[in-house]
């Protein structure tokens, strides 16, 4: 209760420095348009208009609900203008992505945990792949990939997967290393080959890290699918809209888009954290 | 031609048994150095010997070698662009992102309402793509590099701040108490007990900054750049299918990139020397 009194107050904070910010930011704006018009307006004037410009430096926050209201609810889900359609297509993307993302993760740390030569030799180069900073080759991937015939849903899917499996593929080495010295010694007692170890003994202690690091890959998977519609043409998707937006100076569009890609983020980590609750709490692992 | 080929899958299964048998070996600092050394190693002469090999056009799949011409004869512009890119927008975006979440950490760690509320918006806001914010920015700020240090100051953030945050209450009870029996102020319990315990947490945002910083500046370039910039060489080359050139730049980005995520580690080593994760196994 004492935590959502503090949350509400700092969201309300921000929403009072935006209102704030975006009167200041249109201001200019309305100031020259009076005096182009040879007219002089009045402080309050300048204020309504600020926060009901058709393409401000800023739109109130006011305008971004109206807009995201007016292209969710009051669209068919079909049209070409519906939000929902374009999260859809993200959507579809993300989670195809994050699918791959994750067996390749886990197929990595299951194989590192078990070979050596695996550990020591592909390990490094894993967190060697992230500091490329991948989301620049984006464009690259889906021309190329085009070029040879793939295009659709898969080459954006594939830059969701690289960077959804790294986090995974950690996490899991972690998870699956978990296990301490005496249970695996229990194991060996019972004569257990290292199949029947990783599945019944290294696969549900690693629970745990997984979800964990599922959320991270799930909100990576979203910014790569995102960044993976930038250089289709931007026909469809949430990352379509932003460069549409920034393209023809729609603001209000970038910041819908903007929007729904949060809301849409908060709702798939959610969706794993509630899927954690029920795994962990049928597996007894919840204290 | 074919022969490129199965030389290239002759000397990936030797590598493969090389690796192997030095991993049975026992550990060594040369072994770590020469296991991922020749994994890597066994990828180019894969690619390249595949790509020679199966005739694969250079517009789809340029072979490393050519990538490595192209690097070599095309240093001055390559150069540029790391400076305009890496140099200028990154560099002093990181600087200025993670200074000021830094400071406003230690400034909401006086205040546990603030902390309540900010924490879980904070948490909140570091998983949301805020790449997206890019457009906006560089509509705010043009087209140089003022705007990409904006965005990689948005993206550096907030990490930081989760970090610092976090990292700020993880000196116990116990020091805390004995910090009080030395009669140590406000100031000299910060500086002597809880930025120095804070500092693996600390590195941690940075080190993850790096790559956020990176991706940050090459992506804001898609969005509008002056006619220089790693994100807007890539974009173009793209365009005009010079794969070889982008390649280059994968280079240049991976290089700086993990020279710079190298740095960050080798000051945590010389700053955080006392903390388990550190010391010599």
């Amino acid at each position: 209760m004492k935590n959502l009194v503090a949350i509400l107050t700092i969201v309300f904070a921000i929403i009072v420095i935006w209102y704030g910010s975006a009167y200041l930011m249109n201001k200019q704006w309305t100031l020259d348009q009076a005096e182009r018009a040879g007219m002089t307006v009045s402080a309050s004037e300048v204020f309504y208009d600020t926060m009901a410009q058709a393409r401000p430096q800023l739109p109130a926050p006011h305008q971004v609900f109206t807009e995201i209201w007016e292209t969710t609810v009051e669209k068919n889900i079909t049209s070409k203008r519906s939000l929902i359609f374009h999260a859809g297509v993200t959507l579809s993307s993300t989670s195809l992505g994050f699918a791959m993302g994750s067996l390749l993760g886990i197929v990595l740390a299951i194989g590192i945990v078990h070979s050596r030569a695996m550990d020591l030799s592909v390990m490094p180069w894993i967190i060697a792949s992230q500091t490329i900073p991948i989301l620049a080759v984006a464009p690259m991937i889906i021309v190329v990939l085009n070029a040879i015939g793939i295009s659709g849903l898969l080459p954006k899917a594939m830059i969701s997967m690289y960077l959804s499996f790294f986090p995974v593929a950690v996490g899991m080495v972690k998870g699956l290393r978990a296990p301490d010295a005496m249970q695996l010694d229990l194991m060996k007692t019972y004569r257990a080959g290292s199949w029947q170890t990783l599945i019944k003994l290294r696969l549900p202690t690693s629970m745990p890290y997984l979800f964990t690091s599922l959320k991270i890959a799930m909100a990576a998977s979203l910014v790569g699918a995102i960044i993976g519609e930038l250089p289709t043409g931007a026909v469809a998707g949430l990352g379509a809209r932003l460069l549409a937006g920034s393209y023809y100076g729609q603001t209000i569009q970038i910041w819908s888009a903007l929007i729904s890609a949060a809301v849409l983020a908060a709702l798939l980590v959610m969706l794993i954290g509630v899927l954690q609750n029920i795994t962990l709490k049928r597996m007894g692992m919840t204290q | 031609m074919i022969i490129w080929a199965i030389a290239a899958i002759i000397f990936w299964l030797a590598a493969w048994i090389v690796n192997i048998y030095l991993s049975r070996g026992k550990p060594s600092r040369l072994s770590r150095f020469l296991i991922p050394t020749l994994f890597g190693v066994t990828i180019l002469v894969l690619w390249e010997g595949l790509v020679v090999g199966l005739n694969i056009s250079p517009i789809i799949l340029p072979p490393p070698s050519a990538v490595a011409v192209k690097f070599a004869t095309s240093l001055p512009i390559l150069w540029q662009d790391f400076v305009q890119t890496f140099v200028k927008a990154a560099l002093s975006g990181y600087i200025m992102g993670c200074g000021a979440a830094f400071i406003l950490a230690i400034l909401i760690d006086r205040s546990p309402f603030l902390q309540r509320g900010l924490l879980p918006v904070g948490n909140f806001v570091a998983a949301l793509p805020v790449i997206g914010i890019a457009p906006i920015l560089v509509m705010w700020f043009g087209f140089d590099w003022q705007s990409k240090a904006a965005v990689v100051v948005v993206m550096v953030f907030f990490p930081m701040l989760v970090n610092t945050v976090q990292g700020l209450t993880e000196s116990s009870q116990m020091q805390r108490d004995l910090m009080k029996t030395y009669s140590a102020g406000y100031w000299q319990s910060l500086f002597k007990l809880r930025l120095p315990a804070a500092m693996p947490f600390i590195f941690n945002g940075l080190k993850i900054a790096t790559t956020l910083a990176l991706i940050g500046a090459i992506v804001a370039e898609f969005f509008g750049s002056p006619i220089k910039g790693m994100g807007f060489r890539i974009s173009t080359e793209v365009g005009r299918l010079a794969l070889d050139m982008v390649w280059a730049e994968i280079v240049v980005a991976a290089l700086a990139g993990s020279a710079f995520y190298g740095i960050m580690a080798l000051i945590e080593k010389v700053v955080t020397f006392w903390h388990p994760s550190q010391r010599q196994q």
